[in-house]
């Protein structure tokens, strides 16, 4: 544990270097996820509402969606360095080490300057709270908790996922970023907007709407039961096909050579 | 101007190397293209008044998805950024060309190859699913407008893409300056909804930008949503903005090589 913490650490430091780029980096951020909450105003300047939700649910989404997006990337989202590593070879150096492989490739790319994206989300979900309507009781705000934590961990999961393809392609597959990048960027709208085809893709295939779209709906709902704050949960069942893809790519995986 | 040309050349066959990383992006754009005319049909259901009618959109989007890698601003020059980074620039500079002459040359080409093999699947695709989502092939004057106006975005894209490598002589890591460009360009030039759907003051200041030259002005044309004299006065506004960006990133370029300092190679 010891020696993931000295790793993290010296990674920060690092990253700290460079002030201002990194500076620039987190005020990049934050440009990024506020133009798209301009694009959301904008349309909402000239409707009411989308698919049957309001501006204020919308942001309430948005909001979630972004901030989830922004703490899973920040941890996973150095997994997408994972195919360069595998086709250079560096992978194998990490092999011999008696250390937990996942957390060895992630916590060197650890991105700090999610933290625009994050103070943004922050910042909309602030808004979006009083805003949306809803009446706060307990199991209400337990359920938008889980909503953003169950997000992240699908998020990073969505990340290793597609990292794991690597094992088996040698390069990136770029395809699989609808569904990272995707999210984010579709996601600022619940998916039953969409379509049911799509909603249905998004439940059972990649539980996407399991944190965004039915959580909403219970927030929303004032006489909804309180055991459905536990919906967001059913998404974690996502890490058992993105554990058995990584472990299964571990087993066949023959080195690219250096 | 021979060997701009063999360059052009050069980094065209490169581009067009990678086939299967190209067939992946593919899948994605036509992806990409189908949720976001998903959600604008999801808008339309919700209102009317908008300044772009629904299959407008849908074309504007399908374009905009077959073009992307053309209309993009940041993310296409690894080598020239690498260049700067290890220190091989000073080979660039002892050759008898213009910098700025080699770098545009070398954006251009970097855009146009990757687009030239990802443009047509992506069109055929769209044109081949049903009717509103489907991408309408407006008649031939329309075409040949919006093919002039693409070639001019694409000189807007490649001046601003420039302006952007220079401002890397400045700063160690240009991942925030890109992060940065990427953010506002891409708002700015109808990259997230296009600009029709600003609010109409926005709009009018917006569209004077130059980064409206880049992929706004080309779309809307081929959507149909800019017409007869205002689409003229569009491409007008491009000619305007490739000559001051042209000339700007020209003498930008001459004052910093003065002090450019090569501390690797």
């Amino acid at each position: 544990m010891k020696f993931y913490i000295r790793l993290f650490g010296l990674n920060l430091k690092s990253q700290m270097r460079y002030k201002f780029s990194l500076f620039l980096s987190c005020l990049g951020q934050f440009i990024t996820a506020f133009t798209s909450f301009f694009s959301i105003k904008f349309i909402f300047m000239q409707i009411d509402a989308v698919g049957g939700f309001t501006y204020e649910q919308v942001l309430l989404c948005f909001s979630v969606m972004t901030l989830s997006f922004s703490i899973g990337e920040a941890v996973g989202g150095g997994l997408a360095n994972f195919p360069r590593m595998v086709n250079i070879g560096e992978f194998d150096r990490i092999l011999t080490r008696p250390r937990n492989l996942i957390l060895q490739v992630m916590i060197p790319y650890f991105d700090f300057t999610r933290i625009g994206l994050l103070v943004q989300g922050a910042i909309v979900l602030g808004l979006a709270i009083p805003l949306s309507g809803i009446t706060w009781k307990a199991d209400k705000i337990a359920g938008l908790v889980l909503m953003i934590i169950c997000g992240a961990i699908l998020f990073f999961c969505l990340f290793m996922f597609q990292a794991s393809f690597a094992f088996f392609t040698m390069n990136s597959l770029d395809f699989l970023n609808i569904f990272t990048y995707g999210a984010r960027q579709f996601g600022r709208y619940p998916f039953s907007v969409y379509g049911k085809k799509i909603l249905y893709l998004l439940t059972f295939c990649i539980p996407l709407a399991l944190i965004q779209y039915y959580p909403l709906q219970f927030l929303m709902d004032e006489t909804a039961h309180p055991a459905r704050m536990f919906l967001p949960c059913f998404s974690l069942l996502f890490i058992l096909p993105c554990r058995a893809l990584f472990e299964l790519g571990i087993r066949k995986y023959k080195s690219a050579g250096s | 101007m021979k060997s701009y040309l063999s360059l052009f050349r050069i980094r065209m066959i490169n581009g067009l190397q990678y086939r299967a990383v190209a067939i992946g992006s593919i899948l994605t754009r036509f992806c990409w293209g189908i949720m976001e005319i998903l959600a604008f049909f999801a808008i339309h259901e919700s209102g009317e008044n908008f300044a772009m009618t629904f299959s407008q959109t849908a074309s504007y989007i399908w374009m905009q998805q077959a073009f992307i890698l053309m209309y993009n601003v940041i993310d296409n020059d690894q080598e020239i950024e690498a260049s700067i980074n290890n220190g091989s620039i000073a080979y660039q500079l002892a050759l008898p060309m213009n910098l700025y002459g080699n770098w545009f040359t070398q954006c251009l080409a970097n855009r146009l190859s990757p687009t030239m093999l990802n443009c047509l699947p992506v069109l055929i695709l769209a044109m081949l699913i049903p009717a509103p989502y489907r991408l309408r092939l407006p008649d031939l004057n329309t075409v040949i407008l919006f093919l002039v106006s693409t070639v001019l975005a694409l000189d807007v894209v490649g001046a601003i893409a420039v302006l952007m490598h220079i401002t890397m002589f400045y700063t160690i890591s240009q991942r925030g300056m890109k992060i940065i460009g990427r953010a506002v360009v891409g708002f700015f030039a109808g990259g997230l909804i296009p600009l029709p759907y600003f609010p109409e003051i926005f709009q009018k200041v917006v569209s004077l930008l130059p980064f409206a030259s880049t992929q706004s002005t080309p779309l809307l044309i081929y959507s149909g949503s800019l017409t007869g004299k205002d689409a003229v006065s569009a491409m007008g506004l491009q000619v305007f903005w490739i000559a001051v960006l042209i000339t700007f990133g020209y003498y930008a370029m001459n004052h910093t090589l003065k002090r450019v300092v090569v501390q690797g190679g």
